[in-house]
């Protein structure tokens, strides 16, 4: 029974936050361009709008096209449900840590691809193309960065990640680990389609990665992409501050120590939050050749996270 | 269940394919008849092969293996005795299975040769190949072992050049046959080395080696073993034949060389290293966890400049059979630094990946085949829109490129889970620098897996959806229900492989007792065999079956949803976005190559790509009346390496023709010397 309360409470935590996450990071963006920008909330009103609304679907597309929004949902809420979010113990830990998070989220992105190349338009398989190329440079920093943490651990399950990272063992300051939140932060920013790497807001499809690979979406398939990705977003933001800064996370299942945790882990995701847009809005969009540098110093910096914990064990 | 029945299903599954291989070749003239016998003959052993194997392998390990002579010789040596250990059992199932699912195909797929060539030769071929490599698995003696290999790998020549009014078959054909004797000339010095300290041939022997030789011999030894099954594994760099020779073959025999026969190579090395080398030094690992980890990655990335299907899926054979040795090199370095359930979870990582690839390998090939027999192309360029077309075919090859990419929850998913956790562990196990290692090519095999997973949308995206690029993809057709039938077999496996690896890993018990005294299923298996560990009390768990049925509990919420909010809404079928053009045209779609272009400007360094743009214009460049833009990559190792071999070669081979002038009273001279020479040895 706990178990299944728990799951239910992970996944309106998932569906709930993710979206207001987006909102805060866009208003937050306008705010200091100098823009008004759209409230907070307005994701929400996206997707009860995208709901609702009819839905044009290419005369080339299959069933690919169909299947697509549904897989990455349940997909990416799978992976959300094995990720620590307000306990430290996940719903679904048990069906996977660390490497099945990556799995899944790569399978949702497979299908994702396939779906932009369906319609047959070039700006799907422009969008798939790259979206491909940039994901597959940042998996060995992802990967990289979170073995060091998990050979810390001495487990992949991300709970038994967040567990020791309570310990006293666990040092903050500790070089391999602040290397590896910095790897990961570059590979956040890549895999969440932010600026420099790609720019959420464009509209000019040559410059779009994830956004061209969507283009044919429309009506409620799209408020399942969107709502999708903000739910990835979500989950790769609690990973990094889950693992590296586990203050607040409640260790027992009393509604006191979960609400702390709640409250917690707003506070850190709102930080982390401010972070990205602060780094939005200083950087220029790279060119697309140029991302695999940015890629390959988040991966050297994941190669120093490795290596110094033979420095400092 | 009785052990000693595994002995007769072996003899009738031996038996079955030479009938098949005769039976072929006498009914020639009638190729429906041919056809016929040759693919039952092949299935048929394929049952009898699986019931022999599962039977050694569920056996338990009291029990001593199968083990008998074919036929008594009264030649010193050359036994032709067969052992069906648990090791042998294990490739036997993989043999068997995949050549059953083969057989079913090709009832259907032969049609298309019908009248064109000779269907029967054809059939024989295909179960003298299934023969000579089931022989290769169970043959205890080195002699024997070296015969069966030896008509393998003829036989496999025969079928690459099989289409030799094309020639690049033929050319493949030599190349192959070439590449292959390397080898071949390697595993007779490498036996003869083991023959000097055991002065026999039986395998039985060899086993005792560990003790008895020096280790500068065992070295060598390895050496010699490691070039001569890489070479038929296809390892970087010894895999320049592969990527040639499996394409050209009818589509079955391409999937049973790339599925089965290239394991072959990892069975000798598991043979040799694992059973008769004895204690392994710590550089033997390590140099196959490098070349493990080195193949994987440039197998994967030269397999993403291909535009030919079945050149593509040839250099992901190359990929996975590095992704396998990472898991034996591992597992050899856990030996040598005596961690016995490391290395045999290593092991088990290795070996089913073996299982895995087999299967995946062998249902994309078959897909493709399917295409090829839809279509008449490989060249993806002309493919396009066959979901509509070829729906089944499709589904089928969907659930090949999943699994191949390792995503969940299929087969692929599992086993490079269980290499991730091994790799991982391994850091453990060492105090040197030698450790980071472990998660490097973790590391590696990250962006080998993802770059699998781009490669393969781009062949399932490219091949199967948006709209057909040319007339002959338009016109495409359904398969028949046999080829249907050999694939959906081989797709059922990837499911249950991906959704059962509990269930599966009890068959993997015998081998690790055999070679670590160690048997993982039951510590690998946490809740009822719901989840799979990775032997560690808090490790890392996963379970493919629970994601499964998890998501199935979350599908009412999307479902929920529309209800709430698009009950309303309805969805129309209209154009794609074209730009307020008239109309997409499949000229305007992506293709392959400039799907791929990302990956080929940031990797450009190691490609190389030669580009050439010709334009013919009569007033202004900005204004070209033709257009041909020409793009050629060619790998490194054949123009750094192999190019400058064969000049050397053949440079030498001009200075020696002086030699043989071709006066007889020279050639005396030249005995008389050697004559002379060889007493003076002698003395």
């Amino acid at each position: 029974m706990t178990a299944f309360l728990a799951i239910l409470l992970q996944l309106v935590l998932l569906l709930a936050l993710a979206p207001l996450l987006s909102g805060c990071i866009k208003n937050w963006k306008a705010k200091l361009q100098n823009r008004r920008g759209p409230r907070p909330w307005q994701p929400y009103l996206d997707l009860a709008k995208f709901l609702r609304k009819d839905m044009v679907i290419s005369e080339h597309a299959s069933w690919v096209f169909r299947l697509t929004p549904q897989l990455l949902f349940l997909s990416t809420l799978l992976a959300g449900l094995m990720m620590p979010l307000v306990s430290a113990q996940a719903p679904l830990s048990l069906f996977g840590g660390a490497l099945a998070l990556i799995g899944l989220l790569a399978l949702g992105r497979f299908f994702l691809a396939l779906a932009g190349l369906d319609p047959a338009s070039a700006f799907g398989g422009m969008g798939s193309s790259r979206e491909m190329t940039i994901s597959a440079v940042a998996e060995p920093a992802l990967v990289l960065a979170l073995f060091t943490v998990a050979i810390g651990a001495g487990s992949t399950n991300l709970s038994q990640m967040v567990n020791a990272a309570q310990g006293p063992a666990w040092k903050l300051l500790n070089p391999a680990h602040l290397l590896a939140f910095a790897a990961l932060f570059i590979v956040l920013l890549a895999e969440t389609g932010r600026l420099p790497v790609d720019n959420p807001a464009t509209h000019l499809e040559l410059t779009m990665i994830h956004e061209a690979m969507i283009l044919e979406y429309s009506g409620r398939y799209l408020a399942l992409v969107e709502w999708s990705a903000s739910i990835k977003q979500l989950v790769l933001m609690a990973l990094l501050v889950n693992v590296f800064f586990p203050i607040g996370l409640a260790t027992a299942l009393t509604p006191q120590a979960l609400g702390i945790s709640a409250v917690w882990l707003l506070a850190k995701l709102l930080a982390l939050s401010a972070a990205v847009v602060l780094v939005e809005t200083t950087n220029a969009k790279l060119r697309l050749f140029r991302v695999p540098d940015l890629l390959s110093v988040a991966f050297i910096l994941a190669t120093l996270a490795l290596f110094s914990t033979f420095l400092f064990p | 269940m009785d052990l000693l029945s595994a002995s007769p299903f072996l003899e009738l599954t031996l038996g079955l394919y030479v009938v098949g291989a005769v039976g072929g070749l006498a009914a020639g003239r009638q190729p429906s008849a041919a056809n016929v016998i040759a693919s039952g003959c092949a299935a048929l052993a394929g049952v009898f092969g699986i019931l022999a194997s599962i039977n050694v392998l569920t056996g338990g390990s009291g029990q001593s293996p199968v083990s008998f002579e074919l036929w008594s010789t009264g030649v010193p040596y050359l036994r032709p005795s067969v052992r069906l250990d648990a090791l042998a059992a294990f490739f036997v199932l993989i043999v068997s299975f995949v050549g059953l699912s083969l057989s079913l195909f090709s009832v259907g797929y032969l049609r298309s040769f019908y009248g064109r060539k000779n269907v029967g030769l054809l059939g024989a071929m295909y179960n003298l190949l299934l023969l000579a490599t089931t022989l290769v698995f169970v043959a205890s003696n080195a002699f024997f072992f070296l015969v069966a290999w030896e008509i393998m790998a003829l036989t496999a020549y025969g079928l690459v050049s099989f289409e030799h009014e094309k020639p690049e078959a033929r050319n493949a054909g030599v190349l192959y046959f070439v590449m292959s004797h390397i080898g071949t000339g390697c595993l007779i010095l490498g036996f003869l080395l083991l023959f000097r300290t055991t002065q026999d041939y039986s395998f039985e022997s060899f086993r005792t080696l560990g003790q008895t030789m020096s280790s500068g011999e065992r070295n060598a030894a390895f050496l010699l073993f490691l070039v001569g099954f890489g070479v038929k594994a296809g390892i970087v760099p010894l895999h320049i034949w592969l990527p040639e020779a499996h394409p050209v073959a009818p589509s079955h025999i391409s999937a049973l060389l790339s599925g089965v026969l290239i394991k072959t190579g990892i069975y000798g090395m598991t043979r040799v290293f694992f059973d008769f080398l004895g204690a392994p030094p710590n550089w033997w690992g390590v140099t196959l966890l490098t070349i493990g980890t080195i193949s994987a990655l440039l197998g994967v990335l030269y397999a993403l400049m291909e535009h030919d299907l079945k050149r593509l899926l040839a250099y992901h054979s190359i990929e996975n059979i590095g992704i396998i040795l990472m898991g034996l090199g591992a597992s050899l370095m856990f030996l040598h630094s005596h961690h016995p359930v490391l290395a045999a979870l290593a092991l088990i990582a290795g070996l089913y990946h073996t299982m895995n690839h087999a299967i995946f390998k062998a249902l994309l090939f078959l897909g493709a085949g399917a295409v090829l027999h839809a279509t008449h192309t490989r060249n993806m360029e002309e493919m396009g829109g066959l979901v509509r077309r070829m729906p089944r075919t499709a589904v089928l090859f969907l659930i090949g490129a999943v699994a191949i990419s390792a995503l969940p929850p299929l087969n692929g998913f599992v086993s490079e889970w269980l290499t991730y956790q091994s790799l991982l562990q391994g850091f453990g196990t060492t105090g040197s620098l030698v450790r980071a290692m472990f998660p490097l090519s973790g590391a590696m095999l990250a962006l080998t897996g993802a770059l699998a997973a781009a490669c393969f949308v781009k062949a399932f995206g490219i091949t199967f959806l948006a709209q057909p690029r040319s007339e002959a993809a338009a016109q495409a057709k359904e398969v028949s229900l046999s080829m249907l039938a050999g694939m959906g077999l081989l797709a059922g496996a990837c499911i249950f492989l991906g959704l059962c690896p509990t269930t599966f890993l009890k068959v993997l018990d015998p081998v690790t007792q055999q070679f670590t005294g160690e048997q993982l299923s039951a510590a690998l298996t946490v809740k009822e065999g719901f989840v799979l560990g990775n032997t560690q009390a808090l490790g890392g768990t996963v379970s493919t079956l629970g994601m499964v049925l998890t998501a199935l509990c979350l599908l009412p919420i999307p479902a929920v949803l529309w209800l709430c909010f698009g009950r309303r809404s309805s969805a129309r079928i209209g154009p794609t976005w074209d730009c307020g053009l008239l109309g997409l045209t499949p000229h305007m779609e992506y293709t392959a190559t400039g799907f791929s272009k990302p990956i080929r400007m940031i990797f450009k360094a190691l490609f190389r790509p030669r580009r050439e743009v010709q334009r013919e214009y009569d007033y202004s460049p900005y204004f070209a009346k033709t257009l041909r833009f020409e793009s050629h990559i060619e790998e490194a190792f054949v123009s750094r390496i192999y190019r400058p071999l064969n000049r050397g070669i053949l440079r030498l081979s001009r200075r020696m023709r002086a030699l043989q002038a071709g006066s007889i009273q020279a050639y005396l001279i030249y005995i008389f010397v050697t004559l002379v020479l060889l007493l003076l040895f002698a003395l």
